[in-house]
């Protein structure tokens, strides 16, 4: 058991034993969840501030909940309602947080590495929630939480990765991750959105949506990002529902213990049969709780990884 | 390798921790209203243990749990985060008494998170303290009922308990120099 990073920005640079420390640690929190006191001291008198210059709603939650249930004050700050509107710069706005001493700043942009050069400029600690189509870290770990809980294991598992791949911060940081936990991972979508450039990350790259699915233990399913796409990357949603859609006839010859997994916001009808995402092999709202423990666990452990960065200067 | 000094046995841990349950068992006469809560990493185990010598006294079963202090310490800020162990406290903690298990007392920082970490499940009638060694340098106003082997040590050294239970080849308890 080891963490020493003051951040977490990224998967990338993560170890396979970092990966687990998060993913150990995150199991006591989630207990925290289940009891009639949901809370606990470990950042009592810390600020965290949210800063969420591209919109969500879910992750913003979950670390708003985290942060609420290690005892830290939060501070959210939206993009639509802020400076930004005036003109002020990324970094500016992110100095004028850190002279308010926030001790922690979870970030989501649009641009890919804008929490990277938060963290260079500030001293508080700096989450990735999302940047661009680059990494979303905490998505990754509860992905990874989920199936080690399901499943018991990761290494060896075939995790097939079904969508909008190329935009996909969530595709990257997947991969990242259960790569390096020794999964096997396949990626398949339209060719357009899984280009074979993925290969490179270690996974290998199928178009053939059955073939994809045959063996699979976990199928994690991503949304067309429509917000992303800068011109129109397949011809229409009902052709890409019919193609690469997670139906009920492609249900049926999947493992029968195979796992669906979505990270949400699913589009009922389009990527996933409304059925299925309900059914009993959808983890789908166990993500989400997991999501929150996993955010819990971060965020406990980054404060710990300054004590060691302090004390070591 | 550092000096390292066996200071209990397997013998000597057994006899330590039958003659703890007999005094948790003479001190608290109520028997049904006893729990048993132990500190991982090694209070755990003892717990376990006590509890089964105290079920063999009593002749009815002694409830345990686990109870994780690692939230609720209060130098969080001045190191590497900790190992966080899952709580399980499987029976409700209000009107019982509570006899939290932890193998080595040291400043009290761990007992005083421990106490906290408590009141989360609600408000025990009573919490005791029974440790395996005690070895000095309190830094808070915390006292053992029931204590296994005081040991007078430096702060320069550390004492590790190997139990079998956690994969050691026999129960030890070790004095090491840094």
């Amino acid at each position: 058991m080891s963490w020493t990073k003051k951040h977490l920005l990224d998967i990338e640079s993560l170890t396979a034993e970092e990966i687990t420390t998060v993913l150990d640690t995150a199991r006591g929190f989630k207990a925290v969840g289940e009891r009639a006191i949901k809370k606990v001291p470990a950042l009592r008198g810390k600020t965290v501030v949210n800063l969420f210059v591209e919109p969500s709603t879910r992750t913003r939650i979950s670390f708003e909940l985290a942060a609420q249930r290690l005892s830290a004050d939060i501070v959210n700050f939206s993009a639509e309602a802020s400076s930004f509107k005036k003109g002020e710069t990324l970094k500016d706005t992110a100095l004028n947080l850190q002279a308010l001493n926030a001790d922690f700043i979870i970030i989501r942009h649009s641009a890919s590495g804008a929490p990277h050069f938060l963290s260079r400029v500030l001293n508080a600690h700096v989450i990735n929630a999302g940047d661009g189509a680059h990494e979303h870290p905490t998505q990754a770990l509860l992905d990874a939480f989920t199936i080690r809980e399901r499943k018991g294991k990761i290494a060896g598992l075939n995790v097939t990765i079904l969508g909008d791949i190329l935009y996909s911060r969530v595709a990257r940081s997947d991969i990242w991750a259960l790569t390096k936990l020794g999964a096997k991972v396949t990626l398949c979508g339209p060719a357009t959105l899984v280009p074979k450039t993925f290969e490179k990350m270690g996974c290998r790259v199928t178009h053939d949506v059955d073939e994809a699915i045959r063996d699979a233990d976990v199928i994690n399913l991503l949304r067309i990002q429509h917000e992303r796409q800068r011109k129109t990357m397949f011809p229409s949603i009902g052709e890409y529902t019919q193609l690469f859609g997670l139906n009920k006839a492609r249900f049926a010859k999947t493992k029968p213990d195979a796992l669906i997994m979505h990270p949400g916001p699913i589009n009922r009808g389009v990527e996933i049969d409304s059925e299925i995402a309900d059914s009993g092999r959808s983890v789908i709202l166990e993500q989400v709780t997991n999501g929150l423990a996993i955010r819990m666990a971060v965020l406990f452990l980054v404060n710990g990884g300054k004590a060691l960065a302090e004390t070591a200067n | 390798m550092p000096d390292a000094t066996v200071i209990l046995d397997a013998t000597a841990i057994q006899r330590a921790l039958t003659r703890i349950a007999h005094e948790i068992a003479e001190r608290n006469e109520r028997s049904a209203d006893v729990a048993l809560v132990g500190i991982p990493v090694g209070g755990d185990h003892l717990a376990a243990r006590l509890a089964k010598i105290l079920s063999g006294i009593w002749n009815h079963h002694v409830p345990v749990g686990i109870l994780d202090t690692s939230m609720h310490r209060d130098d969080l800020d001045q190191r590497i985060a900790p190992t966080v162990h899952p709580t399980e406290i499987p029976f409700d903690v209000n009107g019982k008494t509570i006899v939290l298990v932890d193998d080595v007392l040291f400043s009290g920082r761990t007992t005083r998170a421990a106490m906290d970490a408590l009141n989360d499940f609600g408000r025990p009638k009573k919490i005791q303290l029974a440790v395996l060694v005690d070895r000095g340098h309190r830094e808070l106003p915390i006292k053992a009922d029931f204590i296994g082997k005081n040991v007078p040590t430096a702060l320069d050294e550390k004492i590790s308990l190997l139990l079998t239970e956690s994969g050691a080849a026999a129960d030890q308890v070790i004095l090491k120099k840094k």
